[in-house]
């Protein structure tokens, strides 16, 4: 199959271009249909009463006076979940060691966070759940509640999960050539202690499900705000006892997910749990305590970091020792070590050097799970290579641009194979560059940075390279024996009007998945974007896929969408030879009817064909196929993984009184291969950017001692408004990937991935002139005064 | 305190132009009865705490929160929200802007964006960049980072702008 992408002027150019997104246009006036906008008949609503310690024995619980609120209809324990529910352990097999214990919808006998489910009070009224939630007594005993990640394995430690042994989840040591004599022999050694807060996604739709048991067809079905559908049918099935034929779940819209929603929450899977034992309709909606207390949490991580340079500049090694705390169970199905992991992935990533050393060790501790969330990694990766290759540069007395432009892989040297054993199948980190310091203005920053200096006002930049893992192959998740999608597919049909409907396995979150399908299938058919009605998000209608994660709803669903497309593409044009006597070669659709190819002289209109197969077939030859349904589906083979690359900057203002950041431009380059729709890709990378931000800046989980979460809301928890929000550019370099036609690669996360690294570099090339650095994100005006000196207590 | 919450309140309002007559409970939130009550569900509940803007609706021509209302406060008042907003054209301008500039994303903190942005071009005048920012800073946003939702804005402030002048 060949599609002229290069040149805009063939036939239903479609991909590549800024279209409208179908779906846009209800959400502008209010008609999305969100899960908490489903009311059905004799639906009833679930509330939580959930841990209040860190750590607790669950001893008697008292309902009787919950009971007795009016519209309260049932209470239920952990116990009586358990009868109908299995716990589940999330382990994965190709993490080798990873430990977690079996965790159950709700606790049984102890709790191990503050905010882990422990009764429902089922009733009417949401209202009605809360009061009733209120008044149920639970005879807690406290126990010794693991806090602090850098003492979690210490022998005085109390171990959180005795049957585990020892607090210890996961620890990976990753050995590339020869670390300690690359250190040895190195011109200059720069070490750094870098820290990473522990961040939630604050997706403004909160967690969401409704659970249906029909228990007259044995059919349970879930409306559900997910990012993987057909995982959430599995998961149900296998718990609640069912078939998985037996488990409908559907996607409708979803207010945002960035990773949030891709994972297994007990109170969720409680929800469906009620349902089955109550026969009808359950709803949960997470309040917005609940969304702090329960949600995943991530980025928790503290490493101890240092780099190797010869006199040139040139980069020998990296050694990387990380630790993060996961909270007290690893998340099901995907895992809590994929965090760490990936930072002994990616450290380096953009860099050609040898020798290598990364370590991350992750531990349990009595707080909220952490698990996968937009960027997975990646953000801390790129903050601790950039940081040490600035600090590096520094030292050396290199401009950071020419410093990266030493050590970074060549933009012919590809295929490689990195010093963490990632495979890169062509990446563009110079072209990337190139274009980033043409769009950004380099020198004029410089001289404006050294202008404004002279008026003493602190302003900095900072550059950051990285390395994006997109397009996931089961190396991620299947081969660990996880049931996860690595493959998606796409159903296409032709109806009689010549419409075209397309049925796709991934999902939309927001980011123009239907666009970028619509767009697709429109290209690969030959009709325009408008005649293409997407459908997602329902395990009964769809072909079997993984949903939208790690960036690979362009690149994995994109490509199912083509070739389905281009099937059916093929399929009606076997019709329309027959119809018109013609040879098929020389046909060809556009614009919604069939075409002689050489002139582009309209032959016959889709829907006359449509008329004819559907209602006239009679007129057709016997036997000739008519098949006017297509399905494909795609996945990766040679690649684990297809790297993407960029890289960002920031240029910014230090209030050195106040320790206040102004954020003044931000700009980012990015190669995700062929692009579908510019525009999605760029407003994507700019959402992304400000997420990253948000680290940089602004967001972190505080707990106590004691395990209490302290800013458990929207006002405490701060997160980027418009106010404080750079304008962003965004540029791009394209580099398909040669796995596919299409030769998308994912872009979802390339934003965060680097925005927290260029501003920790633009802030410390602020600062660098009063000797001050900051390595612990995010970097408020007190981590900052502090680096100043101005606080010293 | 369930004898406090029990209690009911009667309300007479009118909703996207048409009347309403309802007995609310004392503690129900205007969101919520807009949305569950009346089957609005175009305002969404998020922070709860009137942080995010999401439930954002006009109350006799001001943008308020419709979690920091009480339902029975909305006694007497004129309400629109994005629904009735659509339904009478009133801000056709501002949300092809959106769609045209792709200025949302999951779409759910879209209507209440929507209203807080009304409220600032209803005032007149050009508002700039950093004004628009100012005053959307009440209306979180996860998805865009902003910069689309502020070309949007702007571009239809100029363009009522250019209108109100011929």
């Amino acid at each position: 199959m060949t599609l002229e992408f290069g040149n805009p002027d063939r036939p239903n150019s479609y991909i590549g271009k800024t279209v409208p997104r179908p779906n846009a246009g209800k959400l502008v006036q209010g008609r999305g249909r969100y899960v908490d906008d489903i009311v059905l008949p004799r639906m009833v609503h679930v509330a939580f009463v959930r841990s209040p310690f860190a750590h607790a024995r669950i001893g008697r619980i008292d309902t009787e006076e919950a009971k007795s609120v009016k519209g309260v209809l049932r209470v239920l324990t952990g116990a009586d979940l358990a009868e109908v529910c299995t716990p589940w352990v999330a382990v994965l097999a190709h993490l080798k060691g990873l430990k977690s214990p079996p965790e159950h919808a709700m606790a049984v006998d102890r709790a191990c966070w503050v905010g882990e489910p422990v009764v429902a009070v089922v009733a009417s009224s949401r209202a009605a759940a809360e009061d009733g939630a209120a008044l149920v007594e639970v005879d807690y005993e406290p126990l010794p509640a693991v806090t602090d990640m850098m003492t979690a394995l210490d022998a005085g430690t109390p171990v959180l999960h005795a049957e585990m042994g020892d607090n210890l989840a996961f620890q990976r040591l990753h050995e590339e050539g020869d670390p300690d004599g690359a250190f040895a022999r190195a011109h200059k050694v720069v070490s750094a202690h870098f820290r990473t807060a522990r961040h939630t996604g604050v997706t403004l739709e909160p967690r969401s499900i409704l659970v249906d048991w029909n228990p007259a067809e044995d059919q349970l079905t879930a409306w559900h705000a997910t990012q993987a559908p057909h995982m959430m049918q599995t998961v149900l099935a296998k718990h609640l006892g069912l078939a998985e034929g037996k488990v409908r779940v559907i996607c409708g819209d979803v207010g945002g997910s960035y990773g949030i929603k891709v994972h297994v929450y007990p109170d969720e899977v409680a929800t469906a749990a009620i349902a089955k034992i109550m026969g009808r309709p359950v709803k949960f909606i997470a309040d917005r305590l609940e969304s702090f207390t329960t949600d995943i949490h991530a980025r928790d991580h503290e490493i101890e970091a240092k780099i190797a340079v010869d006199e040139t500049g040139r980069i020998l090694a990296f050694d990387i020792d990380d630790w993060t705390a996961i909270g007290a169970y690893s998340v099901y199905p995907r895992t809590s070590a994929i965090e760490g992991n990936q930072v002994v992935n990616l450290c380096g990533g953009p860099y050609d050097f040898a020798d290598y050393r990364a370590k991350t060790t992750v531990v349990f501790q009595n707080k909220t799970p952490t698990c996968q969330y937009r960027a997975v990694g990646h953000p801390i990766a790129v903050a601790i290579t950039e940081g040490l290759v600035d600090m590096a540069a520094a030292e050396l007395g290199i401009d950071p641009i020419e410093m990266r432009r030493r050590n970074m892989y060549a933009d012919d040297a590809y295929p490689v194979t990195s010093p963490a054993k990632m495979r890169f199948e062509g990446l563009s980190h110079h072209a990337s560059m190139d274009k980033l310091l043409e769009i950004m203005d380099y020198d004029a920053l410089r001289a404006d940075q050294a202008e404004a200096r002279k008026r003493g006002k602190y302003r900095g930049i900072g550059i950051a390279s990285f390395i994006e893992l997109t397009n996931p192959s089961p190396f991620m998740y299947g081969i660990g024996g996880a049931r996860i999608s690595a493959q998606d597919g796409c159903t296409v049909r032709m109806d009689p009007d010549g419409s075209v409907v397309a049925l796709s396995g991934v999902t939309e979150q927001g980011q123009g998945t239907e666009a970028m399908l619509s767009q697709i299938v429109a290209e690969g058919v030959g009709v325009s974007p408008d005649k293409v009605r997407v459908i997602t998000g329902d395990t009964q209608v769809t072909p079997y896929g993984g949903g939208t994660w790690a960036s690979r709803g362009a690149g994995i669903g994109g490509e199912a969408a083509l070739q389905s497309a281009r099937a059916l593409r093929d399929s009606i044009l076997e019709v329309a030879a027959a119809m018109l006597q013609a040879d098929q070669s020389q046909l060809d659709i556009r614009d919604g009817a069939v075409v002689d190819a050489g002139t582009g002289e309209e032959r016959m209109p889709l829907e006359e064909l449509g008329r004819i197969v559907y209602f006239r077939g009679d007129t057709l030859p016997k036997g000739l196929p008519r098949e006017l349904v297509q399905t494909r589906h795609f996945i990766t083979s040679d690649y684990p993984f297809a790297f993407t690359n960029g890289v960002q900057a920031s240029y910014l203002e230090v209030d050195t009184e106040t320790g206040v950041v102004r954020l003044l431009k931000h700009w980012c380059v990015e190669d995700c291969g062929r692009i579908i729709n510019p525009q999605l890709v760029d407003e994507q990378i700019r959402g992304g950017i400000v997420q990253g931000l948000g680290g940089a800046l602004f967001e972190e989980i505080h707990y106590d001692d004691e395990g209490q979460l302290l800013n458990g809301s929207m006002a405490d928890y701060l997160v980027p408004m418009a106010a404080e929000m750079p304008d962003m550019v965004i540029g791009h370099v394209e580099t398909p990937t040669r796995e596919s036609t299409l030769g998308a690669k994912g872009a979802g996360e390339a934003g965060t991935a680097g925005a927290p690294a260029a501003v920790m570099n633009a802030i410390n090339d602020a600062l660098r002139p009063l000797g001050a650095q900051v390595t612990e994100m995010p970097f408020t005006p007190e981590r900052i005064l502090r680096a100043l000196g101005t606080i010293a207590d | 305190m369930t004898e406090l919450f029990r209690d009911k309140v009667d309300i007479d309002l009118t909703v996207n132009g048409e009347p309403v007559e309802a007995r609310v409970p004392a503690g129900q939130h205007l969101i919520d009865f807009l949305r569950q009550t009346l089957g609005l569900t175009g305002a969404h509940a998020s922070c709860e705490h009137g942080v995010c803007g999401a439930c954002t609706v006009q109350v006799d021509g001001e943008a308020v929160r419709g979690c920091l209302m009480l339902a029975a406060q909305a006694d007497g008042t004129e309400i629109w929200t994005v629904e009735g907003l659509s339904d009478t054209a009133a801000i056709t301008d501002l949300q092809e802007a959106f769609v045209a500039r792709n200025a949302l994303q999951c779409g759910f903190c879209t209507p209440g964006m929507l209203v807080a942005a009304e409220e600032l071009l209803s005032r007149g005048g050009t508002p700039s960049r950093a004004e628009i920012r100012e005053h959307m800073s009440g209306n979180y946003c996860r998805c865009t980072g902003y910069e689309a939702i502020v070309d949007a804005v702007e571009s239809v402030a100029q363009a009522r702008a250019g209108k109100g002048a011929a």
